[in-house]
């Protein structure tokens, strides 16, 4: 093969395959500008009144001007959902650990837990701000209510996915039951420990924005209630599209720190990959 | 040498008294009437039956049987994990009351850390001792060279291949170096030719190290290549129908696996088993 066959095919071959990985790469945006662009035409045909369904480039243009009222009620939010995360670890993996430790623990902890998450949150979210007030703590116990569940049920299955060989080699090497939990059972549930956190990040954003919903005097789901009695369904709009952008900024958060944290687990890996 | 410094004073700490025991020719292992029953009232489960023998220091013994025939159990006695439920295992003359930590054991699923590297895995026995670990290290390096792995010591282990990950956990298990080796099927989830080259691989470090070894399998062949003496097992609860004595030299061959005088041992052991109906012609 000479040098100029090479250089044509490098030219040539490569610029149609990039094209086409960048269509495969972008299928999911491409699909939402497809979805904005059949949203602003149906709207403008049809010329429906902005109180109903506003255009998404009236969307935009909200966001724009409004900005610094979104800017102002993010900070609410945004410990509120973190607090109520974090609040869900903190409870949620050592009260797993209980479980799986103590069968009559477990005999005790887990219908109140399970009858927890059939109640509806909007249901019990009116009584957390009659105990606790307008503040942030009832958002952050609503968030932690719904956040907490997946991340104890996610480490209960974790912690007991561990091999029965794998508890006796720990014994076998002199190891208490505390070392065999520390060095090889919560390795082992890590994977598991980060799926329930994935499922509770992005619950906790429900939750604190249910809370908000309720009874609130700052945070995006004030906004968002304040905008609709307003009628000003554009920035309702927009605010929705803040509190997503949030959510999936989060779940990313969450999926890095996997990542780093457990590099050797397939979930780390490339999707696809061998293996 | 400092490793071999540190070790001792390992053995001391184990509490282990090496000096004054026994030379060669006196039993190691010992089982003395050793029962087992899983279970209690009509769920009982009668597992190891009655079971006594002798094994010497560095002997390799293979126990032989079928599957789920309690052969496994009867080999975790000795290790003290599972409590026996009447009878007496002694090994160097001490009686096995508690789990016994002078040993080895390899599992037939390699139970390799996934969070650790290679180094790490096989180093993780002198960490959960609460020894020096880097007092092991040359040591650790030196094991996976002998398996032919040193230049994958920094590799995670879902980067090898079934073989190699029951090497390390091979090396693992001869790190501290115990007087006993425990090893549960070791080779069953392997294919034909990794498992052929293990067999080589551990006549070999069992050749330089002299572990008393108790090697669980229900391989005809394996049994009789490795071993110096093979126990046929029976169905449960299982006991010790024959214990053979394999009197071909060392090292061994994988064409040893031809010879009249190995055959031999293979009809002797099919003729038992098909006298027991394990085997139906």
């Amino acid at each position: 093969m000479t040098v100029g066959v090479q250089h044509v095919n490098d030219a040539q071959v490569p610029f149609s395959r990039f094209l086409w990985i960048v269509l495969e790469k972008s299928r999911s945006v491409l699909l939402v500008i497809l979805t904005l662009v059949a949203w602003e035409a149906f709207v403008r045909f049809f010329d429906v009144p902005v109180f109903l369904l506003p255009a998404p480039s009236v969307i935009g243009q909200t966001f724009l001007n409004d900005w610094h009222v979104i800017a102002l009620n993010l900070p609410p939010t945004m410990i509120e959902i973190v607090a109520g995360f974090i609040l869900s670890l903190v409870i949620g993996v050592p009260l797993a650990i209980i479980i799986v430790y103590s069968p009559t623990a477990e005999s005790f902890l887990y219908p109140p837990m399970v009858a927890s998450q059939a109640i509806p949150k909007v249901a019990i979210a009116p009584l957390f701000i009659v105990w606790m007030g307008y503040g942030l703590a009832p958002k952050i116990w609503i968030a932690f209510l719904i956040a907490f569940f997946p991340i104890v049920i996610d480490t209960v299955v974790g912690l007991r996915s561990i091999h029965p060989g794998m508890l006796q080699l720990g014994r076998s090497m002199g190891g208490g039951s505390f070392k065999v939990f520390l060095k090889l059972r919560l390795p082992t549930a890590l994977p598991n420990i980060f799926a329930g956190m994935k499922v509770a990040i992005t619950l906790a954003v429900v939750g604190a924005i249910t809370g908000e919903f309720v009874g609130s005097q700052s945070g995006l789901g004030y906004l968002m209630t304040s905008a609709s009695g307003q009628m000003d369904t554009p920035l309702v709009f927009a605010v929705l599209v803040a509190i997503s952008v949030i959510a999936m900024a989060l779940f990313v958060v969450i999926e890095l720190i996997e990542r780093i944290s457990i590099p050797w687990h397939s979930s780390s890996r490339t999707r696809g990959g061998g293996h | 040498m400092q490793t071999h410094q540190a070790m001792q004073k390992n053995v001391q700490r184990l509490g282990m008294r090496l000096e004054g025991i026994s030379g060669d020719d006196q039993a190691f292992i010992n089982f003395e009437n050793v029962s087992k029953w899983y279970g209690t009232g009509a769920n009982r489960l009668h597992a190891v039956d009655n079971v006594s023998f002798e094994a010497k220091r560095g002997e390799f013994i293979s126990v032989l049987g079928p599957s789920g025939c309690g052969k496994s159990t009867m080999v975790m006695l000795t290790s003290g994990l599972e409590k026996l439920t009447s009878g007496r295992i002694t090994i160097a003359g001490q009686k096995i009351a508690k789990p016994y930590t002078d040993l080895g054991i390899v599992f037939q699923q390699d139970l390799l850390m996934d969070w650790r590297r290679v180094l790490g895995n096989v180093l993780v026995q002198p960490e959960f001792r609460g020894w020096k670990v880097t007092d092991y290290e040359q040591r650790a390096r030196d094991l996976l060279q002998l398996v032919g792995l040193e230049k994958f010591a920094d590799r995670y282990p879902h980067e090898l291949s079934g073989g190699m990950r029951q090497r390390v956990s091979i090396c693992r298990s001869l790190i501290h170096d115990p007087e006993v080796l425990l090893m549960d099927e070791p080779f069953g989830a392997l294919d034909a030719l990794t498992r052929d080259q293990l067999n080589l691989d551990l006549q070999r470090i069992w050749q330089e190290n002299k572990k008393t070894v108790l090697f669980v399998t229900h391989s005809i062949a394996e049994a009789i290549f490795l071993g110096d003496r093979v126990f046929v097992m029976g169905p449960r609860p299982t006991k010790i129908v024959e214990d053979i004595k394999i009197d071909l030299p060392r090292p061994r061959k994988l064409d040893i696996r031809e010879t009249p005088e190995f055959m031999a041992y293979v009809h002797q052991i099919m003729a038992i088993f098909l006298k027991m109906g394990i085997l139906k012609s």
